[in-house]
């Protein structure tokens, strides 16, 4: 089933999705692991793996020094494939590939999308990769039934809104505010009318996400947003806290 | 050749390298850049403003000195230097600066960051930003601040804030990382002022448009002194703002060489350079909001690089660059710190001249290859900043023991004085 497809069939059941974010190798493949059966426990949707890359300049400074960390322990692109043929396979969440660009670039577009497949990834999400530059790992992306996320942003003209509609497919991701992940987001009028905007230019799903991390937050998006996307929130608790912790935020989030 | 006319290619292209790999966020940001970058590239008056200023503020022209002794010395090729290093502030640095202190005004903006390695980007922009008026925030690698403490000094009294970058090699492109980071979140009043011609279009065109004055000025200068054109050019690369700037004054002569020196460090197979072109190391990525030779391993993350000059330290070269070597239009050598510690030795004994350790690249394979050219030969070397006020590190690198127990018995005074 592609992306748009599970979407809708969990749509059915809940009013907002839930996307959580990984770093692969960070703190550790065995932890990665822990986190992710309570993800799925807690029913989260979909999850991002993030193979880590040097230059994470999208990133804010807990997902930097876990980019850097998981690198430092030697993380490889064969073992971020390896976790996500296993995640796919065991867990009922469906998974995107997060990076950079370079990363696909490197081993080749081709094998990119092939080894995403192979793995049972189901889209990918490249941040410094615009869509002027995406025009062939997205028809790649295509012909095999991946999606590559598009990113909408507050600062998004209705011009390019319109450019980004054109090229989104399974779903979108909007940014709900300028800068890097990890810090907090005044969630108010101004997410609902990027939400709203977005909405006039693409008719497939959309996830909210920087700076995503409560209850309070997650009610707020219900009725606007299709999906809200938890990134550093997760990893910050499970640094303090760990499993148990790790347990609780996501019970109560999505409570 | 035109290389920044895109009518026939792709626009931010030269070759396969360049374009724009950023956030979607910084798109309406860098579509703003592009049209302001546009109408003061066709607007006159803009470049008269800029050279005005670079007149007054800079002292420019700077001049060609012939290398008399020297060119002697060696028994080979005549050899005459351009003179960025009696630029204000020490380096040509300032060129580009100036430039995008003008171009900021423009866009309307009120705060500039920027990236620097050895510190000489951030100290020319921190002293247009005290000019200007503007906020100014250097984001500068731990490493870096370690190593160049005058500048930060400088900048700091210039009233810049300067932030000492922890992450990664903490260098040169990790501040490059931290400065898009602060973009992302302020590019409503902020202009990113990025020192080399890297980074996004338009960035290499831009920093090499308003470095074109140094190659300008050059080529005027040389015919007037020796009578023609010279038979090769060389000038440092680090990202190659000051060998574009060079460049561009010869790049349509056949007869011209064009010779980039790149950061040999401790030399081939040692991995521990920042040699691009020069060495087969690299390869072609995309970090960094462009795509261009890169010094990474087979999965795309970013080797550790070296060098004793810190402007140098750097992953990626200006794509224009990496076209140009695909091309056979420029040559590409480097130089090893080893080298590059004798050869400011010999400038400075036999011509009086201390060259910034960055610019020393140059001097070194120009002098190496003067020695064998003949002497009705000529050649022309971009000292592109110079090296006094890098005294900290020179002295370090020549490992000079008066100065280290200059530096031990003020440190004594200084603890004493805390006491």
């Amino acid at each position: 089933m592609g992306l748009q497809a599970f979407i809708a069939e969990r749509k059915q059941q809940k009013d907002l999705l839930v996307m959580a974010h990984v770093v692969c190798g960070y703190p550790s493949f065995e932890e990665n692991m822990q986190e992710l059966e309570i993800m799925a426990e807690a029913g989260v949707d979909i999850v991002e793996l993030q193979f880590p890359f040097s230059e994470p300049s999208a990133d804010g400074p807990l997902f930097v020094h876990a980019n850097e960390q998981s690198l430092k322990a030697g993380t490889t692109v064969d073992q971020c494939f390896e976790l996500m043929a296993e995640v796919s396979a065991r867990f009922p969440f469906k998974v995107l590939m997060m990076g950079y660009y370079n990363t696909a670039f490197k081993m080749g577009e081709e094998v990119f999308v092939e080894r995403l497949k192979a793995a049972g990834g189901v889209g990918f999400i490249l941040p410094d990769l615009p869509i002027e530059e995406a025009g062939s790992l997205h028809k790649l992306a295509a012909e095999a039934g991946i999606e590559p996320i598009i990113l909408m942003t507050p600062t998004s003209s209705d011009k390019r809104l319109a450019q980004l509609g054109a090229a989104s497919r399974g779903m979108v991701y909007a940014v709900a505010r300028k800068g890097v992940t990890g810090s907090k987001t005044n969630m108010g009028d101004d997410v609902v009318a990027l939400i709203e905007r977005c909405r006039q230019h693409t008719d497939v799903p959309i996830g909210v996400g920087f700076g995503v991390s409560s209850k309070q937050d997650m009610d707020f998006l219900r009725g606007h947003a299709d999906m809200a996307i938890v990134g550093t929130a997760a990893l910050k608790i499970w640094e303090q806290s760990g499993s148990e912790g790790l347990r609780g935020f996501f019970k109560e989030l999505m409570a | 050749m035109d290389i920044f006319d895109f009518s026939d290619g792709r626009e931010g292209y030269y070759g396969e390298y360049g374009g724009v790999f950023l956030p979607e966020i910084l798109h309406a940001t860098i579509e703003e850049l592009l049209e302001c970058f546009r109408e003061c590239k066709a607007d006159p008056k803009f470049w008269q403003d800029y050279m005005a200023l670079l007149q007054s503020y800079s002292g420019r022209p700077t001049p060609v000195t012939y290398l008399e002794n020297l060119s002697r010395e060696l028994g080979g090729a005549q050899i005459y230097v351009k003179r960025e290093d009696l630029n204000h502030t020490g380096s040509h640095k300032v060129n580009n600066v100036m430039g995008q202190g003008l171009l900021t005004q423009r866009l309307g903006k009120t705060r500039v960051i920027a990236e620097t390695g050895a510190g000489q980007h951030g100290f020319a922009t921190a002293t247009m930003a005290a000019k200007f008026g503007f906020d100014c925030k250097i984001y500068m690698g731990a490493v870096d601040v370690a190593r160049q403490r005058p500048n930060v000094f400088w900048m700091e009294n210039l009233g810049a804030e300067v932030i000492a970058v922890e992450d990664g090699q903490k260098t040169l492109k990790d501040a490059v990382n931290e400065c898009m980071r602060d973009w992302v979140t302020n590019m409503a009043d902020t202009h990113y002022i990025l020192g080399t011609a890297c980074g996004p279009h338009p960035f290499p065109e831009m920093v090499s448009w308003f470095q074109s004055v140094i190659g300008l000025e050059a080529r005027e200068q040389i015919v007037k002194q020796a009578g023609r054109l010279p038979d090769r050019v060389y000038a440092c690369v680090g990202g190659g703002s000051n060998a574009m700037g060079l460049f561009q004054g010869f790049i349509d002569e056949a007869d011209v060489e064009l010779v980039g020196c790149e950061a040999g460090g401790e030399g081939i197979g040692s991995y521990m350079h920042s040699a691009r072109l020069a060495y087969d190391d690299a390869s072609v990525g995309v970090a960094q909001g462009y795509k261009t030779y890169f010094l990474q391993n087979d999965e795309g993350n970013m080797n550790k690089t070296h060098s004793v000059a810190a402007g140098l330290d750097y992953i990626g070269v200006n794509p224009i660059f990496a076209h140009l070597h695909d091309q056979g239009k420029a040559r590409f050598e480097a130089a090893t710190d080893a080298e590059v510690k004798e050869t400011l030795r010999l400038t400075m004994r036999t011509e009086g001249l201390i060259p910034a350790l960055e610019s020393t690249h140059g001097f070194v394979v120009a002098l190496k290859e003067a020695a064998t050219m003949k002497k009705d030969e000529i050649i022309l070397v971009n000292m592109s900043g110079r090296g006094d006020k890098d005294i900290f590190t020179i002295a370090d690198a020549l490992d000079d023991a008066k100065w280290k127990s200059f530096i031990g018995g003020k440190a004594d005074q200084y603890r004493a004085e805390k006491k």
